[in-house]
């Protein structure tokens, strides 16, 4: 057809784009093209270009559809992005919508066999792999044959769009833990498909990798491992946890870096338990926070639930230990293996009665990293629990980030007395009570078994006492009680790592979020400010909140909360706790199950502002 | 006359805990009485023992003994996570625990089974009388089975037998004792102390409120009438063990006195009475508690034991410091780990 040669013409004869599109590999589960979706990923990372990767998959073992989303992009924006250029089509059951969401000039890559079955745009470029002949030519032995299949796209990727081949091999080997027989072995059929795709296919699309600097001195790692080696770095010695998406490669990630914290003689200084079940693994890290040790679990949404009645208890009876809960969707199982924000709420208030739970949130590795540590100093010094609210999207996705830097304080075990300190105590005081409040900041002065005093016992319990944790039903003491403990959250306020704040700009448009929002934010500010719309930024990084959020709100006409769960669970926050003079407060909330992306926040940011 | 005291000068007054809050004759009062003259006699360190309950009146107990100790009140039916996690916290401490068979048989049999396939080293007693107190007289899961109470009526479900469930799940110290049994309750407490694995006591421990009838299985009468001990205990220590050999043995004919060398080198001495239980014998072991169960036979005594498998803390392989006493620098890795990491994380 004329008008279609035409077309391809006209695409082949575009402008170059160069290291700035987004690829998605539609694959079925557990058919092995994780590993190359990272090789992709990581090659594009050791060529210098800030590359992302997120891993849209199912709840399943094998079968079910996935979707890996590559996105590059030379001006260093990885926040995931709605549409695509490039599809790699390998599920013959996605295919054809996934071919019909390409935008009009993109590029679809699949296979013979499916590439019969999938409708014939005329606005795109298709390549087309015989990947049923190259596996024949291939010499894998058949019962690797299925799991290296996905490794014919990996070479028509490179060929395609300038991948160094010697690269892929490094980056073979290093995901083989310098095994040379697999990656021989994958990186032999990546060589067939990328000769062949040489030979057969003329590129009729603009779209081009290139090396350059955008990743010299940085790292690639998931928030999960990011978490795991801080919490190694904050002295974690009690981990007990009970298998759950997203959170389970957290502890994976505390396995591994064990050994940065082993004796010479291989003995560990952090024990890890799989409990039976998440309230046990709760109760585990209790005991152990309220025996001295430094203890942390890590769930997600249902873990949490069953983890309530601990939390509640160790809020009351002042138990420091540390939860992360990489938060996935709900309510109930939910999108067990989609991305969500919202146990925001749920987190902040977990047990029954008036709790409140002291919440971190992370936005990216750095700031995993630092509260991975930070927590335990937290936790301790408030005597509380801490929860970090992560999300799967971080946890368990590649991120690109600068290194990380070594705790910049000393560790800080909290008011915590030892016999020394205690018998001091007590001629100033006259007496030592677990509760009492002599410092005026809520925070009690606490000991730990096994200290060599005769007055250092007392006894913890989620029941009602007094200043000497003695057992007390009496109205006033219940009152006192929960006096102090208030008055800790508001020493916890100006304590807490305090809001991330871009408020440089003459602004009408003031922007609120937590987490893993930020990267679309960046990205669509930017837009919006190319359009001549100004905006200011406020990212929360820990609950409660901080004072300067309610400044925030007052400095701006218009304040967008953005936030990505169903209900605003951020916006009712601060409508509960800054209840004056915020009808210019509105939320922006998702909660599709997908990372956040720029083109949304900028569409229904214009929408809502008019 | 100056006032008795232990190896450590110690009163024995001074390893009381508050005054109890149960009902008058509470068999769990007894208890406590015999945990207070255990650590008494054995001289322990009360800075060195951890209690630890989870909730209902026999997990209020621990307020009333060992004052000098720390206490944990925890939640209905977690104390066995709690004392996980102390436990691998501080590998000095030694516990004592106690539970009810609301908070073990019914809420709490998961954390029940699972801290005895971990082998946390503790004493885990179950002050057992087949009620839920606190709550006013339900049945418990220990109940008997067409067992009558005023406010519930007939009991029709088959009661779970406790040591029983604590044998099959690997358990290296079992026990089943009666709190009007002083004697007993004390052998037992002091062999399942020394005991480097989790030692389940379960002691029926009369309600005086709600299940006393001479009809129920758990109550005083019925219990001072049917109870059957498998052995007369006596607990020698390491260092008593063979000069004391001759005279202890008395009257008894070789073959009707069982030693049962503990960890510690110390021996629990069992002589025979009515039957041939040797507890060592896994298969014996669980015979005699099916039978009791069957037929409603009382059997008391040390129901099994075998020398425990590594506990919890040494299947982690862990430092022999406390790791609530390491040291910030034994915490927190140098600079250069984090280097070193992040390096091995760039392009190269």
């Amino acid at each position: 057809m004329a008008i279609q040669t035409e077309l391809h013409n006209k695409l082949a004869q575009r402008a170059p784009v160069i290291n700035d599109f987004a690829f998605s590999v539609a694959t079925k589960n557990g058919s092995g093209s994780q590993t190359s979706n990272n090789v992709l990923v990581m090659s594009l990372f050791r060529m210098g270009i800030p590359v992302n990767g997120k891993n849209l998959f199912p709840s399943n073992i094998k079968g079910l559809p996935t979707w890996y989303t590559i996105r590059a992009s030379k001006e260093g924006y990885t926040a995931r992005k709605e549409i695509t250029e490039i599809v790699v089509a390998y599920n013959n059951d996605t295919a054809p919508e996934d071919v019909m969401n390409l935008p009009p000039g993109g590029v679809c890559i699949t296979t013979d066999k499916i590439a019969r079955i999938i409708r014939q745009r005329d606005d795109i470029s298709y390549y087309v792999l015989p990947v049923t002949k190259l596996m024949r030519a291939a010499t894998v032995p058949s019962a690797f044959r299925k799991l290296v299949e996905n490794m014919t796209y990996v070479g028509a990727v490179a060929q395609l769009f300038d991948i160094p081949l010697d690269l892929i091999y490094q980056v073979l080997l290093d995901n083989f833990k310098g095994r040379e027989k697999p990656a021989r072995m994958n990186h032999d059929v990546i060589k067939l498909a990328y000769d062949w795709t040489a030979e057969n296919i003329a590129k009729s699309d603009p779209y081009r990798f290139e090396s350059m600097d955008g990743t010299q001195g940085k790292i690639m790692m998931t928030g999960n491992d990011a978490g795991a080696l801080g919490a190694v770095f904050g002295g974690v010695n009690v981990v007990a946890w009970y298998p759950i998406t997203p959170s389970t490669s957290f502890v994976d990630g505390i396995i591994g870096f064990r050994n940065l914290r082993q004796t010479d003689d291989g003995e560990n200084t952090i024990a890890i338990v799989q409990a039976e079940d998440e309230l046990a693994a709760a109760g585990i890290i209790t005991g152990a926070g309220w025996a001295g040790a430094r203890s942390l679990t890590s769930t997600s949404g249902p873990g949490i639930s069953l983890m309530a009645e601990f939390a509640g208890l160790a809020y009351f009876a002042e138990i420091p230990t540390v939860f992360w809960n990489i938060t996935r969707m709900g309510p109930s199982t939910g999108l067990p293996t989609r991305t969500s924000q919202g146990d925001l709420l749920f987190t902040h208030f977990l047990g029954h009665g008036d709790s409140r739970q002291i919440c971190l949130l992370p936005g990216n590795l750095k700031e995993a990293f630092e509260f991975g540590w930070r927590s335990f100093d937290i936790a301790e010094t408030l005597q509380t629990p801490v929860f970090v609210i992560s999300d799967l999207d971080l946890g368990m996705n590649n991120w690109l980030s600068d290194p990380f830097d070594y705790p910049d304080e000393a560790m800080n075990r909290g008011k915590r007395l030892d016999e020394t300190a205690l018998r001091s105590f007590i001629s100033e005081h006259g007496k030592w009570g677990r509760y009492m409040d002599v410092d005026g900041d809520g925070i009690p002065y606490r000991t730990v078994p096994g200290t060599p005093h005769p007055f250092a016992a007392y006894f913890a319990r989620g029941t009602g006492h007094d200043e000497m944790a003695t057992y007390s039903e009496r109205s006033d003491d219940w009152i006192d009680n929960m006096q102090r403990l208030r008055l800790k959250m508001e020493t916890a306020r100006a304590m807490l790592p305090q809001p991330i704040i871009d408020a440089e700009r003459e602004a009408d448009i003031g922007i609120i979020t937590f987490g893993t929002n930020d990267d679309a934010i960046r990205e669509a500010r930017d837009w919006l400010a190319s359009e001549g719309i100004a905006t200011n930024y406020l990212r929360v990084l820990a609950l409660p909140l901080a004072a300067s959020v309610s400044d925030f709100i007052d400095a701006h006409k218009s304040v967008f909360v953005i936030e990505n769960n169903f209900d605003g669970q951020l916006t009712q926050l601060i409508r509960l706790e800054h209840p004056e003079n915020i009808s210019h407060v509105r939320p922006l909330a998702l909660g599709d199950g997908l990372p956040m992306t720029p083109s949304w926040i900028y569409q229904n940011l214009k929408e809502q502002e008019g | 006359m100056p006032p008795r005291v232990n190896q450590l000068g110690l009163k024995r007054a001074e390893y009381r805990g508050k005054p109890s809050t149960l009902c008058p004759g509470c068999g769990h009062d007894s208890i406590s009485n015999q945990i207070i003259s255990m650590a008494y006699e054995l001289g322990l360190e009360q800075h060195n023992i951890i209690k630890v309950s989870g909730i209902g009146c026999s997990s209020k107990t621990p307020a009333y003994f060992l004052g000098g100790s720390h206490g944990f009140n925890a939640l209905h039916g977690r104390m066995p996570s709690v004392v996980t996690g102390a436990m691998l916290a501080n590998t000095d401490l030694a516990c004592i625990a106690v539970s009810g068979d609301g908070d073990t048989g019914s809420i709490g049999m998961g954390q029940f089974k699972h801290v005895i396939r971990r082998n946390v080293p503790f004493v885990y007693i179950i002050e057992n009388n087949g009620v839920y107190g606190l709550t006013k007289g339900q049945f418990s899961a220990t109940a008997d089975e067409g067992q009558f109470l005023k406010y519930y009526g007939t009991n029709h479900m088959p009661p779970i037998d406790l040591a029983l469930e604590a044998v099959i799940a690997g358990c290296t110290f079992v026990a089943r004792s009666f709190s009007g049994d002083a004697k007993q309750v004390q052998a037992l407490l002091q062999a399942a102390v020394r005991h480097p694995g989790t030692a389940v006591l379960d002691i029926i421990s009369p309600c005086v409120t709600f299940n006393n009838a001479e009809t129920s299985t758990k109550s005083y009468p019925y219990g001072k009438d049917n109870e059957i001990p498998l052995h007369e205990i006596q607990i020698l220590a390491p260092d008593y063990v063979q000069a004391q050999d001759e005279i202890t043995v008395g009257d008894y004919a070789e073959g009707d006195i069982i030693d049962v060398e503990m960890h510690d080198g110390s021996f629990i001495r069992l002589k025979k009475l009515e039957n041939d239980h040797d507890p060592r014998n896994r298969r014996q072991a669980i015979d005699v508690l099916e039978q009791s169960l069957r037929e409603q036979i009382f059997s008391t005594g040390l129901i099994y034991y075998e020398e425990p498998r590594p506990t919890l803390a040494q299947t982690e392989e862990l430092v022999e410091t406390p790791l609530a006493q390491l040291r910030a620098k034994d915490l927190r890795p140098p600079k250069s780990a984090l280097d070193s990491v992040m390096q091995s994380l760039m392009t190269g």
